[in-house]
């Protein structure tokens, strides 16, 4: 039994909220029946990592943003990331700085953050906001749909191509301002994107707790290409717990590139569904463990069309007293004829205390389809090490080699902005270079 | 660096889990000098490399190996390395996502230490120069560090890593294996081409096959973890055609019972066919 949650705003201020920031009535209404929903839901359960023991319903209260004129007011943190051009900047709580190039805004590609969406779209978001993500699955979707704010709204109207990534970047600055931002990526037919997100702290680690409680849904019209990168380097003295599905209508694709870096409890689902037939998910995931932290990263993909098709890829490395429980599920629905899904999940441990758990699981409802599945857990080879070492190299070099070259195959797949730099310097943060 | 390489091994003895394998070995290899290892398998010619380049799996119970007057055997692996000596592997290791290009890089800047790294476009001049004396295809520059090599493409590697290193004491273990003649003649190319008066071979071979392309000027043979006998190139090619049962007749040397024997099979007597 758990005692009911305690919410983090009540259901008159929540509506008060809304109606200050002059959001349409359904907006306030949703919030105000989700936060109905939290108080009868439960947290999710997860594989062999026990959340309610976590800080969970550290959420802050919301505080308004308060725009930045231009680029270069933007905190330190966010200029490194980043250039002036196709770019969102949330700190706590709301947008602070949004630019789209001209040439895009002509081709009818939307960026901005999801609270001006509401005004400027609002038929567009209300049709796909938490359709993909639902609200009553748990205590954790209830409360992001009654309490987020700020986050991205971006839409690619048919046919269009957009090649530059587009980036978001997402900072905690205050530790006490409510940090739960929610994306919504349309993508019309034929329609192809990639977005590049960073989710940051940058207020020094603090002994009280503030969760982060964000939602990437994207949907993926018959055709449409999204390439979404998720780089995610919260600090130890934050919880994070994400959400990233996709839907895939026909013949569309999504592909998913996800880092782990941050150094606190973190809870990361990320999901692709292959609702049309032809479609396609490819989900490749990084995670270093690091202290006395626990990660429950979940990779899935959910088999609904016929001969769709998925690739998942999880390499953790585990290092001090960390743990990670890596599940990856494949679900094939009965009528996905055809259909093949392959998953591996590897783990390459530095630490006899950190554990490192892979369970690749399988769930098959239909005969003619291709299913597969590796999983591996090890540790640095001696053997590798030796043949480094007779060419000269250190052992600790030839070590930071190895570990680098383990997660490799994922970070070479992040598309090339700005921030990649700074996932280089989260990963060796964490590996501590 | 016009210093020749001196190599003094002295009374070797080295185990592995306990089980002695290298049993009081003497070699002396100097500048310019190539020397060849032979011997039938199972004598400790592989045991004798891994153990000269400080393989955590072999321990050395007894002896010195010095390189130029230091103590090799205290220092670590990769200070061998630094010193000079290079091992070409017979079963080089695969790593996932290290490029064979920053592979080496990172060995040559090891080398060089800080402050004297060798120059990108340098760098890339001679490895492509080096990659096409051996023959390789660009692209092995960029794959991942002999993951899905074959056999024979991990030996030109070895051999590309030694060209582009400059070791002065290079140590070939069973460069030959698995090579058909077409490479193996570009590998010994490859070997030929950095023979030198401050660089010494000791090439470790099972056929004598390999000694017809790169000449040596002392032959050994190895049996029992010593050796036995040592001569010019033309104990190889007595050792070619003749095999090594001459030498042990020669010196007196019994065939060490590899494992307890078997009991020869004998007919059962008294056997009636099925009625």
């Amino acid at each position: 039994m758990s005692a009911p949650t305690v919410l983090p705003i009540d259901r008159a201020a929540a509506i008060e909220l809304s109606k200050a920031k002059g959001e349409p009535e359904w907006m306030t209404e949703l919030r105000a029946e989700a936060l109905e929903l939290a108080q009868t839901l439960q947290l999710p359960k997860l594989e062999k990592v026990k959340i309610d023991r976590w800080d969970v319903h550290a959420y802050g209260s919301y505080k308004p943003a308060k725009t930045i004129a231009s680029f270069d007011h933007l905190p330190e943190a966010v200029k490194s990331l980043t250039v002036d051009d196709n770019v969102i900047v949330q700190c706590d709580s709301g947008i602070v700085y949004a630019k789209l190039s001209e040439e895009l805004a002509a081709q009818g590609v939307v960026f901005t953050d999801l609270e001006s969406a509401l005004r400027t779209h609002g038929e567009l978001v209300r049709k796909h906001f938490m359709s993909v993500v639902q609200k009553d699955e748990n205590v954790l979707t209830a409360l992001h749909t009654a309490i987020w704010s700020g986050g991205v709204f971006l839409y690619v109207p048919k046919n269009v191509t957009v090649d530059k990534p587009l980036q978001a970047l997402f900072l905690t600055e205050d530790g006490d301002a409510t940090f739960a931002p929610h994306v919504l990526i349309v993508a019309e037919d034929f329609a192809s994107v990639t977005y590049v997100e960073h989710v940051l702290s940058v207020h020094p680690s603090r002994e009280a707790k503030l969760t982060h409680l964000g939602v990437v849904e994207t949907v993926a019209k018959p055709g449409a290409v999204v390439n979404i990168a998720s780089i995610h380097g919260l600090g130890a003295d934050m919880t994070d717990l994400t959400y990233r599905r996709a839907v895939c209508d026909r013949d569309a694709k999504v592909n998913f590139i996800v880092g782990e870096l941050g150094t606190g409890n973190g809870m990361s689902d990320t999901t692709a569904i292959l609702q049309g037939n032809g479609s396609q998910s490819d989900t490749k995931v990084i995670c270093v463990g690091t202290g006395e932290q626990t990660l429950s990263i979940t990779t899935r993909t959910i088999h609904h069309g016929q001969a769709s098709d998925s690739e998942m890829l999880t390499r953790a490395v585990m290092r001090d007293s960390a743990t990670a429980i890596i599940n990856g599920i494949t679900k094939i629905e009965k009528g996905a004829t055809k259909a093949n899904g392959q998953q591996a999940e590897k783990v390459l441990m530095l630490s006899p205390s950190a554990r490192g758990d892979a369970n690749p699981i399988l769930l098959i409802d239909e005969d003619d389809v291709k299913a597969g599945h590796a999983a591996s857990v090890g540790q640095v080879s001696p053997e590798q090490i030796f043949y480094m070492m007779s060419r000269g190299i250190t052992r600790e070099e030839a070590t930071k080699l190895i570990i680098y070259g383990f997660l490799a195959p994922v970070v070479a797949e992040v598309p090339n902005t700005a921030g990649l730099d700074a996932l280089q310097k989260l990963i060796e943060r964490k590996l501590g270079q | 660096m016009a210093n020749k390489p001196h190599l003094k091994i002295d009374g070797l003895r080295a185990a592995i889990e306990g089980k002695e394998i290298i049993k009081g070995l003497d070699l002396e290899i100097k500048g310019g000098e190539v020397h060849a290892v032979m011997g039938p398998n199972g004598t400790g010619k592989s045991t004798l490399a891994s153990t000269l380049m400080g393989h955590p799996k072999y321990e050395v119970t007894d002896g010195t190996v010095t390189l130029n007057g230091e103590n090799l055997l205290e220092m670590a692996v990769d200070e061998r390395a630094r010193a000079g000596l290079f091992l070409a592997m017979q079963y080089p290791s695969e790593i996932t996502g290290v490029t064979n290009a920053d592979f080496l890089r990172t060995a040559i800047n090891a080398r060089r230490g800080e402050g004297n790294e060798i120059s990108l476009i340098k760098f890339i001049r001679q490895l492509e120069s080096k990659m096409k004396e051996l023959e390789m295809n660009p692209e092995f520059a960029h794959r991942y560090l002999n993951e899905g090599f074959s056999g024979g493409e991990k030996k030109r590697n070895e051999i590309l890593q030694m060209m582009m290193l400059e070791p002065s004491v290079v140590i070939l273990d069973e460069i030959d294996s698995g090579l058909d003649i077409d490479a193996l003649k570009i590998v010994a190319a490859g070997v030929n081409s950095m023979r030198a008066e401050d660089r010494s071979f000791l090439i470790i071979t099972h056929y004598q096959r390999l000694l017809n392309y790169i000449k040596p000027d002392f032959v050994h043979v190895m049996m029992q973890g010593r050796i036995v006998k040592s001569g010019g190139p033309e104990l190889a090619e007595r050792l070619e055609n003749e095999g090594y049962d001459w030498v042990k007749e020669e010196l007196g040397i019994e065939d060490e019972p590899a494992a307890p024997e078997e009991e020869p099979f004998k007919m059962p007597m008294n056997t009636r066919a099925p009625r």
